[in-house]
């Protein structure tokens, strides 16, 4: 593999599935070769805030061309990582590089190839659209001119051709958040680390800010992003990083990660247990219906509860043990594909984490 | 690892971009805000100068109107540049999070700092400056001492923008500032000699007053307007103090952000 390839060859724009499915290249976090170093590593991170161990030996990497979601619960820390390695928060143990420079000794030379997308819109309220692009340009050293000229072409990127004049105070929480992608790109950066880019929007702005993001990954621009919706990482992560207690719980190919540790079929119920002798009795019966035979091979099922909602992975279609057992009207059920988010419940737990 | 709490150099290419920020919102804003910054010192130079001076026949030697004048000039920079590093620069990094924004870029809290020290500094030149300039007009300051001046009042600007600082740094809302105007600002006005002669006070306050820039500012500004010069002694005294005074409170305050914005 030539060194910095932009676009490895088996992410073939034209399928973006087959792609997903691909297994990564780098299954593991820690920079290994020599011949593709990582844009970005953390390694072994250690860090504190007062006596709460925020990260502990964190430990992952981006590799040119490639596009890694970090999940995890709210405080986690998903944001202290990010603001870790853009060298805007010290550690204590550990090694953290950026586009091959020593954080945070030279994180100067580091952001200057780095775009940031942050989590709460700090655009500029006293500027219009164009004005926030151009004073955002002269702290890159960018000539006023070059970023002029560059204005347009950002502004169309992100479907706001023609609103360089806007103010800020104008523009809807949607415009706002592309205008700061915009704004990230506004230096040509080799890497974008963006914190949760689309809390907040309503669906056509998220869409539209997915669909950004995939043109930029297909040009070559790598990306690090923090969210809290699975979907949105299985949708752009080539790798996702599961990170609880700031350590790394999993790592891997979204489809690959959910394949190993998820049955094929999730079966969700909720609703009135009463007529159906209560929660415990239906599980026990659902249990002896889906427990399969040894020869099948085949494991058995796994239960969860969440209030008194029944959640039910099994390897085997529960269609037909639900339909012999016929539950009552009362209770509603579904039956689904494992995906992203029953993997991150298994690792990281049902329990609300605040803060 | 380099030491992680402390400050990045210096780099002013980096610090005028973001000078350069705050200036480009001032030009939008450019009229009411130099109204601001120099009608009210106006109204008080001659609302105190003519009604007072109505009153008092000469103070050292001149009418009470061109005594005040200086006063007034070394005044309207030291609440320019106060009110521009405390308010303005908290608002930027607490309420609009623009530092934020600049620290994602190659730009470093000291480059937000320091440029944040020379804006408010610039603010009050242009405020102490428009503030001479009508006292020019009217006839009590020299125009030749304009030149002489400026300097002293970018110096006075710098000074209280740096004294500024370490405020904003501890501040959590904008009602603390109101403290620093209350205890420090106000006093000062009134022990400085910018509105009556420091012999007037008693002499524990005077020596006290010897400790406060807005005195040195304005030992400075008297005999300038009267198309004098000061002594060498008096020169060298406010630079050094002036000097101290913006050095260390401006690293003591980036020590202080950086824990407070980069933990």
């Amino acid at each position: 593999m030539t060194a910095r390839s932009p676009l490895p060859p088996n992410r073939s724009p034209q399928h973006p599935l087959s792609a997903r499915d691909a297994p990564s290249p780098h299954p593991t976090a820690a920079p290994t070769s020599d011949a593709n170093p990582p844009l970005a590593a953390l390694t072994a991170v250690v860090k504190h805030y007062g006596t709460t161990r925020v990260l502990d030996a964190l430990t992952f990497a981006v590799y040119p061309g490639e596009c890694v979601a970090v999940l995890g619960p709210n405080g986690a820390g998903k944001t202290t990582a990010l603001r870790v390695l853009l060298g805007l928060s010290p550690y204590e143990a550990g090694h953290v590089t950026l586009l091959g420079h020593p954080i945070p000794a030279d994180a100067v030379a580091a952001r200057q190839r780095v775009g940031v997308v942050p989590q709460f819109d700090n655009l500029d309220p006293d500027f219009t659209a164009e004005e926030n692009l151009i004073v955002f340009a002269r702290y890159f050293g960018i000539p006023e001119a070059t970023a002029r000229a560059r204005v347009p072409e950002l502004l169309a990127f992100v479907g706001l051709a023609g609103k360089e004049a806007a103010p800020v105070a104008t523009l809807s929480g949607g415009m706002r958040r592309r205008l700061s992608l915009a704004r990230a790109l506004v230096a040509n950066p080799e890497l974008l680390i963006l914190d949760e880019p689309t809390t907040g929007l309503d669906p056509q702005a998220r869409h539209l800010i997915w669909q950004r993001l995939r043109e930029l990954r297909q040009q070559g621009v790598a990306m690090l992003l923090t969210t809290h919706y699975l979907e949105e990482a299985e949708r752009l992560a080539d790798r996702v990083v599961i990170v609880d207690a700031g350590r790394v719980v999993a790592e891997g190919a979204p489809h690959a990660l959910v394949a190993a540790a998820i049955e094929p079929f999730v079966l969700e119920i909720h609703g009135d247990w009463s007529s159906v002798g209560g929660i415990d009795a239906f599980e026990r019966r659902l249990a002896e219906s889906l427990t399969p035979l040894a020869a099948n091979g085949a494991t058995a099922p796994r239960f969860e509860r969440a209030g008194e909602t029944l959640f039910c992975y099994t390897t085997r279609d529960p269609a037909a043990a639900l339909a012999l057992l016929e539950p009552h009207p009362t209770l509603t059920a579904v039956i689904r594909r494992g995906h992203l988010e029953d993997l991150f419940l298994k690792l990281t737990g049902r329990e609300l984490r605040d803060g | 690892m380099a030491d992680p709490t402390a400050p990045a150099r210096f780099a002013p290419r980096r610090a005028l971009a973001y000078w350069r920020r705050n200036a480009l919102v001032w030009r939008k804003l450019m009229v009411p805000s130099l109204l601001g910054n120099f009608i009210d010192p106006t109204l008080y130079l001659f609302g105190l100068g003519l009604g007072l001076g109505a009153l008092i026949a000469e103070v050292e030697g001149q009418p009470y109107l061109n005594f005040l004048a200086p006063g007034i000039i070394a005044y309207a920079t030291m609440n320019a540049a106060s009110f521009e590093a405390l308010y303005s620069a908290f608002s930027r990094m607490h309420v609009q999070k623009t530092w934020e924004a600049v620290l994602t870029t190659p730009l470093t809290l000291t480059d937000v700092v320091l440029g944040e020290l020379l804006w408010a500094a610039t603010k009050a030149t242009l405020a102490g400056g428009a503030v001479t300039l009508v006292a020019a007009a009217a006839g009590l300051v020299a125009f030749t001492a304009i030149p002489f001046i400026l300097p002293v009042i970018a110096l006075t600007g710098l000074t209280f923008a740096a004294l500024a600082l370490p405020m904003v740094a501890l501040a959590k809302s904008y009602d603390f500032f109101l403290y620093y105007f209350t205890l420090f600002i106000t006093p000062m006005s009134f022990l400085s000699g910018a509105f009556f002669p420091l012999t007037q006070l008693p002499a524990p306050l005077v020596a006290f007053a010897q400790a406060l820039p807005l005195t040195h500012a304005v030992a400075l500004l008297r005999p300038l307007a009267a198309g004098s010069s000061p002594a060498f002694t008096t020169l060298a005294v406010a630079v050094v103090l002036m000097g101290l005074l913006t050095v260390l409170p401006t690293r003591w305050a980036l020590r202080r952000l950086t824990r407070r914005l980069l933990p």
